[in-house]
């Protein structure tokens, strides 16, 4: 009997998520048809996803009620442990390089669910909204990044991992001068 | 944890938005997000059917309406739609209502664009459904102020082409 009902929950998890699967295939989709090329396409989803990145912050901090991180390693840490969990149901590992580099794995993901990319799409990063989301969360925190996927299941990698880079520590600008 | 994926959805929602910003026109805004729900109509009808009605097709136009506001909505948004009525001024109009879309909840309008409908969207995935079972019909969404709820209905309405009205009556005879 529990073996049925978390089953069934499993399929209702996979079912709410449907909508937001089908909804980025529909929306990368016809950036494709607008834009044409893969690399306008990239840029147009890593801009999205730097949209959606700065808002969710406030969204993250509220439900979570974590201490804001205080370095690249922490914030790494939290993105990928709670972040993805939160926001995309799925478990990812991050593993450090050094403080200022280091890998996300994981092995699901709700955005690509169904997809298969065809062969002249080869330059398309499907997932590039992600890169940008995360981006776009960093930068509110006073951290710079650069985020690039290295292992695409979508291109016939065995996991996805995002590659991610501190480029620096930006310093809170006030808007008014205090003398 | 159904709370949290709507957020991220309407998070990733109001960014398509924005994209569509470039776009002055407040019709051209409404097409682009109906273009964009179609797509996800036709694939959400193939998903449905297959999973929840081992592939028997809906053939009656109170069969698919129905299949909208229950199956089509519960997969969607949760839950089902909060009505389904038969239009009033003309015999091949139907409607769906909701008194709280989701895709309505959380957006503001900035004042400019009027009387944008983002309720557009969810006409869209409608009327993709519609026209891959076979039901080709022009859908779009309306506010409409109703009593006793704080903030206006979201009104889908369908008309459906005259084919569709004609096959319907004869396999009712």
């Amino acid at each position: 009997n529990t073996l049925s009902s978390s089953s069934s929950s499993l399929k209702k998890k996979k079912k709410n998520s449907e909508l937001f699967t089908l909804t980025y295939g529909a929306l990368v989709r016809h950036l494709l048809l607008d834009l044409e090329s893969p690399e306008e396409v990239n840029k147009q989803l890593d801009k999205m996803g730097h949209n959606i990145g700065i808002r969710l912050v406030d969204d993250f901090l509220a439900k979570t009620n974590t201490r804001r991180c205080r370095n690249f390693s922490e914030a790494t840490k939290t993105i990928a442990e709670t972040g993805f969990k939160m926001f995309l149901g799925v478990t990812a590992r991050v593993s450090p390089v050094d403080d200022k580099e280091c890998k996300i794995v994981f092995n699901e993901n709700p955005l690509t669910d169904f997809v298969e990319l065809p062969e002249k799409l080869q330059q398309l990063r499907y997932c590039n909204l992600l890169c940008g989301v995360i981006r776009g969360a960093l930068e509110q925190i006073s951290m710079k990044v650069e985020v690039d996927i290295a292992r695409d299941p979508l291109k016939g990698d065995d996991k996805f991992e995002l590659h991610m880079k501190l480029v620096e520590y930006v310093n809170e600008e006030y808007p008014f001068k205090d003398d | 944890q159904r709370r949290r994926k709507k957020t991220q959805y309407i998070s990733l929602f109001c960014s398509k938005i924005e994209v569509f910003e470039s776009t002055n026109q407040k019709n051209e805004y409404e097409c682009r997000l109906a273009d964009v729900g179609f797509d996800v109509g036709v694939r959400m009808l193939e998903l449905l059917v297959h999973r929840e009605k081992a592939g028997k097709r809906e053939n009656r136009i109170l069969g698919i309406l129905s299949f909208l506001h229950t199956n089509v909505w519960k997969s969607l948004f949760g839950k089902t739609a909060d009505s389904l009525e038969r239009g009033t001024s003309a015999d091949d109009e139907y409607m769906i209502s909701d008194h709280d879309l989701l895709v309505n909840r959380y957006i503001s309008v900035p004042r400019d664009m009027g009387h944008l409908n983002c309720g557009s969207f969810a006409a869209g995935i409608v009327e993709g459904v519609l026209k891959s079972a076979g039901f080709p019909a022009r859908v779009t969404a309306h506010s409409v102020a109703s009593e006793g709820l704080s903030r206006p209905k979201t009104t889908i309405l369908i008309k459906f082409a005259p084919e569709v009205i004609e096959r319907d009556e004869r396999l009712g005879s």
